[in-house]
């Protein structure tokens, strides 16, 4: 059994206990403890269940590199799946739960699958789809649906607050293990600003359990002096549980602070994330052991050795009352004195090399202990539990020499540097064919904007292992990077740690390693995905060469633990299956981040109302004040409709529009885009951007014009008035201010930049309000002023500045809903009290607001376009009928090359027409226009779609708009539009002007 | 994520600040053109692994268009440069021939 033992723990703070739950079973652990030790303390070796084959799965691990121990943490708001236990410190009060079984994690119906294995090979998925459509969904829908999905997915908000911070360093060093420590004090003594973070909550990284002297003092004791030197140091940032998540281009790098998670009583943010540019980074991410390939290799018990003996020095926490150790290199001798030494059972070491190890196999020796060289695992026994295993030699191909009982197994495959933050940005890595493990090329670093090398690595993350060679390389790396950060370095001898002789690994990429079909398919390499050797093998066997083909493939190194333990063993078998080496298979692309972060530290601060900048009008308090139903465009938001206390907005829409038909209303059009175009060569761009001639515009007459791209597409629509001889104001749709802006700017600034011309975004420098219907003329007279809005004196298509009332005001005579409107724009700040004043002169005339969707049926009523309704950026002017706004006299404008192409002239494109159905219904959104046959795929054929329908209040009945084949020659046909049920719906090709078709009512 | 120095402001700015507007040095091909050139300057675009010219704009600052001249692969920036150029200066081109000597990028060398 796994326990507590009465040694051991140097982090624990046995004075504090703290009682946790675990599947709703209520255990203890102390203060210092993290989730995993704690459930090994409390014998609960088991701790969750594979994600194919739910299989029982204990921890293997004793940090970031975990990939069984995951649980499901916290409830409600504060519930979070896929928790490493190993990196949770275990705090008072935690709730969690085991994930992937039903319905227990000792009792899981899902490990039916385990028996299916067989029916669950390597490109499982991709198989199945490849099947006909009835078995996926009658045989292997519901088989993956029992089996799919990693933890479960919250289903409340969010409880917790998140941060990002911006940040700015000279050097930023990763990792706070020794080499980590090494770098950051060499880099701060030069001068540097430098920030040195930790993932745990510990500084030292791995050398306390280790061991050793360093300058003739305890690792620990040195250590602890180190971090006092650079506390004391102001040019040093120390930051622990934190981790690197990613290096990105040009020296930025994600740093992702926990800080919280470990006292969830503490105020203020769970996690922050910083957002930092440093000019160099140091990675001193150390190394991860590797397990070894063999039979039962995932039964819980069958751990790393480093993490077994980190569970006993650091925790006080045995995994096992007899432990077996197997290994291929000199280290994971240290867990078997580490395990004698705390009063545990080596029953034997097996070391796979046929001629054993160094030193400490001599010390072994001496000691008593049972080594076998030569020799390794054929077979772990148990099931939910290691109950022995059965030795072999490992040349051979499994023959079984002798069984052996005992409840847990250390295993040690060799090294392997954390390169990912290496190679995130680019930085290129090499076989390493001593120590059998890809390390950093120095020589092929990230480079940054300057072309120079902005990452080093340090300590173990380069490669070297022992004690003293880590210090030597951490801190050369803090002087490298000080240096390309510009400060001088006056070199330093580095502190001498111990270093013992050690003999070099012979790598072990399969145990034994004639391993047969039988023993490879039950040899995994990815735990948590379930990819054993055996499917890495049938992946090259049915051709997959490529690393990153077969990782897709297998979905090896896809899991949350990205490989971090499979990656190696997976590379060697499968170089192994091509008949190549290693360093010709290559690796998968590292990406960021590290380990998972929290989707909370991504968004940050951007949530609610925070989440984007909202633009509101002048106008907006009064919309919200009086009821107005609010619906986003672009940033801003515009009122809908008004509703009046239990109308529906339906109903709104319908008495909005039929009042200002019949009367007059209001409409807030300050968010349409304005845009000055001045000098002398203003007319001359203009009739570059606008399809139509607007040099020829007179001064106070207003022009609708058309803009379209250099494909000829239709992409912004407005009225453009002539202010003077060198000034123009263009209007833009609401969402199209800044890019129509940008677009102006591009022209002149890139193509045009010897023209004179000047162009500014006035959008927000004015309030706009429409005054539309019949009696508009009235309520602006009544507010008096000076400015004459007669028939005569503001005819249609002029605009006019001038008092009216008490307001500078600018009317334009333009009407997009086919009535008597004005559009006036008043400076920004006269916005609000124009409009209160509006709606007090047209009292009488029972003046009301009306919103968007009035004012798209009221269009739509007319005939009139609407850019992203009839357009969709494949639409050009002459689609929509509109060869009257194109001008033919003019050489050139943006579009007009491309509207000669063949396709674009074509007499086969979809047309703009007007539709009515038969039964007076309005036509589904999207729907099209079905045609006689199928094509290809077996689809029914298309004849065209419509783009606009309503139900016009006007008219009494659906009104639509739409593309046809044919365009206006349709004209009286009756076509089908397709419904969702399957059916379909006549109707009749029409004019799409439905109201006021000689446009009567906008010119009076 | 690049950092950029916008030649008109000076400012070293972050890729969140700026905008690309793709490649550079495009000729226009207008309404006399045929169909092959006009073709070539609507679709025809360089994807190279290494030098590459590009379009940008200090879009949330002094909103100014520039160029940049970069390496894809190593990510290092030669140089940024003006908008109302047709070519790369000569210091930039210059720039670049000390780090690879036989670049190309369409007719530029
Ligand atoms: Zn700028």
């Amino acid at each position: 059994m796994s326990t507590r033992l009465t040694t051991g723990g140097r982090l624990l703070n046995k004075a504090k206990q703290v009682t946790f739950s675990f599947n709703g079973k209520q255990f203890t652990g102390f203060e210092g403890d993290t989730l995993a030790s704690a459930l090994l303390a409390n014998d609960q070796m088991m701790m969750g269940r594979s994600f194919k084959y739910h299989r029982p799965r204990g921890v293997v691990a004793s940090g970031a590199e975990e990939p069984n121990a995951l649980v499901n943490m916290g409830q409600g708001g504060k519930f979070e799946p896929n928790q490493r236990a190993t990196t949770t410190e275990l705090f008072d009060g935690l709730t969690c739960t085991s994930q992937n079984h039903w319905p227990s994690l000792e009792f899981d119906v899902g490990v039916v699958n385990n028996y299916v294995a067989r029916a669950l090979p390597a490109g499982f998925y991709y198989k199945t789809f490849m099947a006909p459509a009835a078995a996926w969904k009658h045989v292997f829908e519901p088989i993956v649906r029992h089996s799919a999905g990693l933890g479960k997915a919250p289903k409340d908000r969010d409880a917790d607050r998140y941060e990002h911070f911006y940040a700015f360093f000279d050097v930023v060093v990763v990792g706070g293990g020794v080499a980590g420590l090494m770098a950051a004090k060499a880099a701060g003594q030069a001068g540097a600003k430098v920030l040195l973070m930790e993932q745990t909550a510990h500084w030292g990284g791995r050398a306390p359990v280790d061991g050793g002297k360093v300058d003739g003092v305890k690792v620990d004791d040195f250590i602890d002096a180190t971090v006092a030197e650079l506390e004391a140091m102001d040019n040093v940032t120390l930051r622990n549980r934190m981790m690197g998540a990613g290096v990105y281009d040009h020296g930025y790098i994600l740093g992702y602070e926990r800080l919280t998670d470990h006292a969830p009583l503490l105020d203020g943010p769970r996690h922050r994330l910083w957002r930092i540019r440093a000019k160099q980074i140091v990675t001193a991410t150390g190394a991860i052991e590797r397990p070894l390939s063999f039979a039962g290799n995932d039964i819980p018990g069958v751990m790393l050795a480093s993490a077994m003996r980190d569970y006993i020095v650091n925790y006080g926490t045995s995994s096992g009352d007899r432990v077996v150790v197997v290994a291929n290199n000199d280290d994971a001798y240290r867990t078997a004195f580490t395990l004698k030494i705390h009063g545990l059972e080596v029953p034997v070491i097996l070391d796979a090399r046929p001629n054993g190890g160094g030193a400490l196999a001599d010390a072994a020796r001496e000691q008593g202990f049972r080594v076998e060289n030569g020799k390794g695992i054929a077979k772990v026994k148990g099931g939910k539990r290691v109950t022995g295993v059965a030795i072999c030699a490992q040349a051979g191909e499994g023959a079984v020499l002798e069984e052996i009982a005992c409840d847990a197994v250390a295993m040690s495959g060799g090294w392997s540097p954390v390169v990912h933050l290496w190679s995130h940005c680019g930085g290129k890595l090499i076989w390493d064919e001593a120590q059998a493990h890809f390390r950093p090329d120095p020589d092929r670093a990230p480079t940054s904007h300057d072309g120079n090398a902005f990452v080093v690595t340090a300590g173990s993350a380069s490669g070297p292992l022992k004690l003293g060679d880590v210090l030597v390389d951490g801190q050369k790396a803090g002087e490298v990077a000080a240096e390309a950060a510009g400060f001088a370095v006056t070199s330093a001898e580095a502190p001498k740690g111990e270093v013992h002789d050690e003999a070099p690994l012979v790598p072990c990429w399969m145990m034994p390693q004639g391993a047969g079909p039988k023993l490879r398919m039950k040899a995994w390499l990815d735990y948590q995905n379930d990819v054993k050797v055996s499917d890495v093998k049938l992946a090259a066997q049915e051709g997959y060469e490529s690393v990153e083909h077969t990782k897709r493939y297998t979905t090896l190194g896809m899991a949350t633990d990205q490989g971090k333990l499979s990656n190696i063993n997976g590379l060697a078998v499968l170089s192994d299956a091509l008949n190549q080496p290693i360093p010709a298979t290559g690796t998968t692309t590292f990406r960021p981040p590290y380990t998972p972060i929290s989707m909370g530290a991504i968004a940050g601060e951007a949530r609610d109302e925070v989440f984007q900048p909202l633009r509101r009008t002048t106008i907006h308090d009064w919309h919200e004040a009086n009821g107005a139903f609010f619906e986003p465009v672009g940033h801003w938001r515009r009122p809908y409709c008004f509703p009046r206390g239990r109308e529906s907005h339906a109903d709104a829409v319908k008495r909005e529009i039929n009042q200002t038909r019949e009367s007059v209303g209001l409409l807030d059009a300050s968010t349409l885009g304005k845009i000055i175009v001045k000098g002398p060569n203003a007319g001359k761009f203009l009739n570059m951007m606008y399809t139509n001639m607007m040099s020829t515009l007179k001064v106070g007459k207003c022009r609708y014009g058309l803009m379209c791209n250099e494909n000829g597409f239709l992409m912004d629509d407005g009225v453009v008035a002539r202010i003077d001889e060198d000034t123009f104001l263009c209007h833009t749709t609401t969402g199209g201010a800044e890019r129509i802006h940008g677009w102006m700017e591009d022209w002149l600034q890139c193509e045009w930049w010897d023209w004179q011309v000047y162009t500014a975004n006035v959008t927000e420098q004015y309030a706009q309000i429409a005054v539309v219907g019949p009696n508009a003329r009235k309520v602006i007279e009544k507010l008096g002023g000076e400015m004459d809005v007669s028939k005569e004196g503001l005819a249609f298509m002029e605009w006019k500045d001038g008092k009216i009332g008490d307001f500078d005001a600018r009317a334009y005579r333009i009407s997009f809903s086919g009535e008597l409107s004005y559009e006036i724009a008043v400076p920004a700040s006269q916005g609000r009290a124009f409009w209160d004043a509006l709606l007090e002169a047209g009292a009488e005339f029972n003046i009301m607001p009306y919103g968007t969707e009035a004012l798209h049926v009221m269009r739509a009523e007319k005939g009139f376009i609407m850019i992203g309704d009839e357009t969709d950026g494949t639409v050009i002017p002459q689609d929509l009928n509109m060869q009257w706004a194109i001008s033919k006299k003019k050489e050139d404008f943006l579009g007009k090359r491309a509207q000669m192409r063949d396709h674009m002239a074509s007499e086969d494109r979809w047309k703009l027409a007007g539709f009515e159905t038969e039964d007076g219904s309005v036509i589904p959104d999207g729907a099209y226009i079905v045609d006689h046959g199928t094509n290809a795929n077996g689809q029914r054929n298309t004849q065209g779609r419509v783009t606009s329908t309503y139900y016009s209040p006007t008219l009494d009945r659906g009104i639509a708009m739409g593309l046809i084949h044919g365009g206006m020659k349709r004209l009286g046909d009756v076509v089908e539009f397709n419904k969702v049920d399957g059916s379909t719906v006549k109707a009749k090709v029409v004019d799409p002007v439905f109201y006021d078709k000689d446009g009567e009512k906008q010119n009076v | 994520m690049l950092t950029l120095q916008c030649p008109y402001c000076g400012v070293w700015a972050e890729e969140t600040e700026l905008h690309a507007e793709g490649e550079a040095h495009l000729k226009r091909f207008g309404p006399d053109s045929d169909d092959a050139d006009f073709e070539s300057y609507l679709f025809m675009r360089e994807n190279p692994k290494g030098v590459h010219l590009e379009r940008w704009r200090h879009a949330s600052g002094c909103g100014k268009f520039f160029h940049a001249a970069r390496s894809t692969t190593t990510l290092e920036v030669f140089g940024t440069y003006s908008a109302q150029t047709l070519e790369p200066p000569q210091d930039i081109k210059d720039k670049i021939s000390a780090k690879i000597p036989n670049w190309s990028w369409r007719e530029f060398s």
